[in-house]
């Protein structure tokens, strides 16, 4: 990357450093080079020529991971013609991946990365089988510059929105499920006899098939929206049933069965931030996310409000506030989000090695009063500017110069 | 994940917003057609909830009543006023439902019956006012059945009141409560441009929206500006462009100037048969009379400038825009007006009129002299008004706007107050207001904040460790595990 060989040394030194994959390290050094973390401690030397970034007195974490939302997908969400994350008039659009639907230009992208968000899954929507979700860094002038993994899942909806798609029934949600399923199997058993036309019909086109056999095969995760205890329970049994490599998303009655989720290995994204009852969720709490946490599932936080993902430090505060651990809750949008998407090994953490996506904060990241000092993608320097910032100082004397 | 990738569309066909035009002073109402009993609040109301037509005051009176209570002192808290002051290791006790005495531990002294709340480590408040709620009008669960909050069959809709929809189980307002809220402004959705009258509501547990008005409180009138009526009714018959709008609003007010008239006449002198009643028009004169205060949905800069003048060319003032997510861009002309400004933390992007939302917006308004609040328009934000009013404040500090946490607590307190016109009872903590009191876990400018009592006119609604003071509606019985 054309980024990466311009990136210069950077050391951030004197700070507070959560690598979240280790303890926590006063008065350290974070040593970022070629778009990578090359050090981290309390003894790193630092290299004649770096950049220095005195940090002493903030706090240093990893740059923030939200596993929602649908960023570069959507810039207004309520004008038509700017969003993308939907194919219309497919309840099983399996092969449709979103990756060439996000715009690099996107507002949103540089309003969300100056409050410390990093990374994020841009995730389609639909009904029934949505498609493929992408991980995205947050910066980058190409779509090939921001992909961090895509497909990183696909994603299915099990929940009151899909029913129309299960013909008004949630049993009919999850026939439908299976049947597509069945036939993804046995179209990848029969193509010969499908290319010659001597099956029965299928019920989803051949590129959606063919879509699904990563999913079957276990090698491309199913995050399945489901938010009923009812609802996540047939996740679970078709996980099973299937041998899916599945991530519940929503869960908003997983806390009624956490260890029935723990058991069978199964992690969840949450929103903390949502407690208002509907008939898809009437036990819905703000208390879900720690007494999940509590019965051993592995819990990743959300902000699923695209425009605002920034406040997903918000998110994880409340979720604080309401029982998790503060050290439980960065882990939920840091490294538990990169491990839950298979990128643990180059992001969500602190170590030598690992994509250096950084945030330098004034303090305690999930505080209102904490403010973004630095953000490093892939270890350059982001400008903290915005289209808001921009109209900040356009309208800060009255009457403006225009 | 209900909203995995959706959460912007609830704001769209629901959220609304309200102004008020101010008000003068109430008047009284001999020669109504209908005698108009002395309303007889139980608590010292701002003003006579009365209007002229009909004797409307004793026709839909507010028949809330103080619950009893013991006198309660809280003591050795940090008591932040909304009034100026931040007392460490301060005292506060109130009793029959009004603050006796704010102050430090020595200057407050308990009677024998009181009871006695240790506040040691904690924090408190004056209860929190949400001038922008859709409680009650769109309930949870949410289905059509619960959705009364747009009279959205023509585009003006004055006759229309939100309390005629306004559901008092709703699951919603114990979760509200829980946040510290004790006082509510319910509004007629924003599909119509004039959507009809608010409720002001004390937000307790009640069989009837009655039993929660908010006695002597002025009624809004919620108008709305910009994209959502013409995307309502652009294929109805209009208005369908901003313009169209902006017609509309002036016939409304036409009509009602030449109402009012008449039925200002005839209450003077009495000649003839009383004029025929008309249910939109009888609002709407109130409004041109300064009884019923203007609640406005604008988002953009320049369309409030044109709802100013629509305000001048009729002679009423706008109370509030809500929303208002360009309203820093004309601080100076709000501050000037006397308009104040009803505004979310960071609510922005989710439509075009909502693109130049900027985090400074309250900060701005705050320091070019203008009158902020912050509301929420959301049953999941009027949980939190403190934590967006911090959000707000800070966000302000970091780009160099002074903002003290006074004023930071006045966004969601005494300017809500002022908003709705009941200033003079509710809003801060001073010896004679009425006892809405929240105690708070920490700073509640904190995200760890949370509030661990609730009292609403001395009645402790809310008690975080005591389930017997953990409010639940009808709905929810018997549906939990």
């Amino acid at each position: 990357m054309i980024a990466f060989l311009l990136a210069q040394t950077i050391a951030i030194t004197g700070a507070t450093v959560f690598p979240v994959s280790g303890p926590k390290l006063e008065n350290a050094t974070v040593l970022i080079r070629d778009g990578r973390i090359a050090a981290v401690g309390t003894t790193v030397a630092v290299p004649q020529g770096a950049t220095r970034i005195d940090a002493s007195g903030k706090w240093v974490t990893p740059g923030l991971v939200d596993g929602a939302g649908q960023m570069g997908l959507r810039e207004i969400s309520a004008v038509q013609n700017t969003n993308e994350g939907q194919v219309q008039g497919n309840d099983v659009a399996a092969s449709f991946n979103v990756l060439e639907g996000i715009n690099p230009g996107s507002s949103l992208i540089r309003v969300t990365r100056i409050e410390g968000v990093t990374t994020t899954l841009a995730t389609p929507g639909g009904a029934l089988i949505w498609g493929q979700a992408a991980l995205i860094d947050l910066d980058g002038a190409t779509i090939e510059a921001m992909q961090v993994k895509a497909p990183a899942a696909m994603v299915v909806d099990l929940s009151e929105g899909s029913k129309s798609a299960g013909g008004g029934s949630r049993a009919g949600v999850a026939q439908r499920l299976r049947r597509v399923f069945n036939d993804a199997l046995e179209y990848a058993r029969r193509r010969n006899d499908y290319s010659r036309a001597q099956m029965q019909q299928l019920s989803a086109s051949a590129a959606d098939l063919e879509a699904l056999l990563p999913v079957l095969r276990g090698q491309l995760p199913l995050i399945a929206v489901a938010n009923r205890r009812s609802d996540i329970e047939t996740a679970l049994r078709i996980a099973r049933e299937y041998n899916l490599h599945l991530i519940l998303g929503g869960a908003a009655e997983g806390w009624m069965i956490p260890n029935e989720i723990a058991a069978a290995g199964v992690p969840v994204l949450v929103e903390p931030l949502d407690n208002i009852p509907s008939y898809d969720a009437l036990g819905i709490r703000y208390e879900n996310a720690a007494l999940l946490g509590k019965g051993g599932v592995k819990v990743a936080l959300m902000e699923t409000a695209t425009e605002n993902t920034r406040d997903l430090r918000q998110q994880a505060g409340n979720a604080v506030a309401n029982g998790m651990t503060w050290d439980q809750a960065l882990r939920a949008v840091t490294l538990t989000p990169a491990e839950i998407f298979g990128v643990a090994d180059r992001y969500g953490s602190l170590e030598a090695g690992r994509v250096a996506n950084v945030v330098v904060w004034s303090g305690d990241p999930f505080e209102f009063s904490t403010g973004v000092e630095h953000v490093y993608i892939r270890g350059r320097e982001i400008p903290l500017r915005s289209r808001q910032t921009e109209l900040l100082e356009r309208y800060r004397t009255l009457p403006p110069k225009y | 994940m209900r909203h995995l990738s959706v959460a912007a569309a609830g704001f769209l066909g629901i959220a609304l917003v309200a102004g008020c035009a101010s008000g003068g002073t109430r008047t009284a109402t001999a020669g109504s057609p209908t005698p108009v009993p002395p309303a007889a609040p139980p608590l010292a109301a701002v003003a006579q909830d009365t209007t002229r037509e009909g004797g409307l005051g004793s026709q839909y009176p507010s028949s809330y009543r103080r619950h009893p209570n013991p006198p309660v002192l809280i003591r050795n808290a940090t008591i932040m006023t909304a009034a100026g002051q931040e007392i460490q290791g301060g005292s506060i006790l109130f009793r029959d439902g009004k603050i006796v005495s704010v102050g430090t531990g020595a200057q407050v002294q308990p009677p024998a019956d009181a009871v006695v709340v240790d506040g040691t480590g904690k924090w408190v408040t004056p209860g929190v006012i949400d001038v922008h709620s859709h409680l009650g009008v769109y309930a949870a669960p949410g289905t059509f059945a619960e959705s009364d909050g747009n009279e959205a069959t023509q585009p003006v809709t004055a006759e229309v009141w939100a309390e005629h929809s306004f559901w008092p189980q709703d699951p919603q307002i114990p979760l509200a409560i829980a946040g510290g809220v004790t006082t509510i402004q319910a509004l007629p959705g924003s599909a119509n441009l004039i959507g009809g009258r608010s409720a002001i509501l004390k937000l307790i547990p009640a069989r009837s929206v009655q039993d929660m008005k908010f006695p002597g409180a002025h009624y809004g009138l919620k108008m709305a500006c910009g994209e959502n009526p013409k995307r309502v009714y652009g294929q109805r018959g209009g208005p369908s462009t901003r313009m169209g709008n902006m017609a509309g609003y002036r016939n409304a007010f036409i009509a009602a100037q030449s109402y009012r008239q008449k039925w200002d006449k005839w209450n003077k002198d009495h000649q003839g048969d009383p004029p025929e009643r008309n249910l939109r028009n009888e609002t709407l004169a109130e409004v041109l009379r300064g009884n019923i205060y203007v609640q406005n949905h604008c988002y953009r800069a320049d369309e409030m400038m044109q709802m100013l003048d629509l305000g001048h060319e009729f002679g009423f003032k706008i109370r509030a825009f809500h929303h208002a997510v360009e309203a820093y861009k004309i601080a100076d002309v709000l501050a000037r007006e006397g308009t104040a400004s009803a505004v979310w933390a960071d609510w922005w992007g989710f439509k075009e009129e909502a693109m130049d939302g900027i985090h400074e917006n309250a900060a701005l308004l705050q320091q070019a002299g203008a009158r902020a609040d912050i509301h929420s328009d959301d049953p999941g934000g009027i949980q939190r008004l403190n934590q967006e009013a911090a959000k707000a404040m800070y966000y302000g500090r970091r780009a160099g706007i002074p903002v003290t946490r006074d004023q930071a607590l006045r966004w969601f307190t005494a300017n809500a107050a002022w908003v709705l016109g009941i200033d003079s009872v509710v809003g801060t903590l001073e010896a004679g207001k009425m006892a809405d009191v929240v105690l708070w876990s920490a700073d509640p400018l904190s995200v760890y904040a949370k509030a661990v009592q609730v009292y609403n006119d001395g009645w402790l609604v809310y008690d975080r460790n005591d389930p017997a003071h953990q409010p639940r509606t009808d709905f929810t019985l018997g549906r939990e595990p």
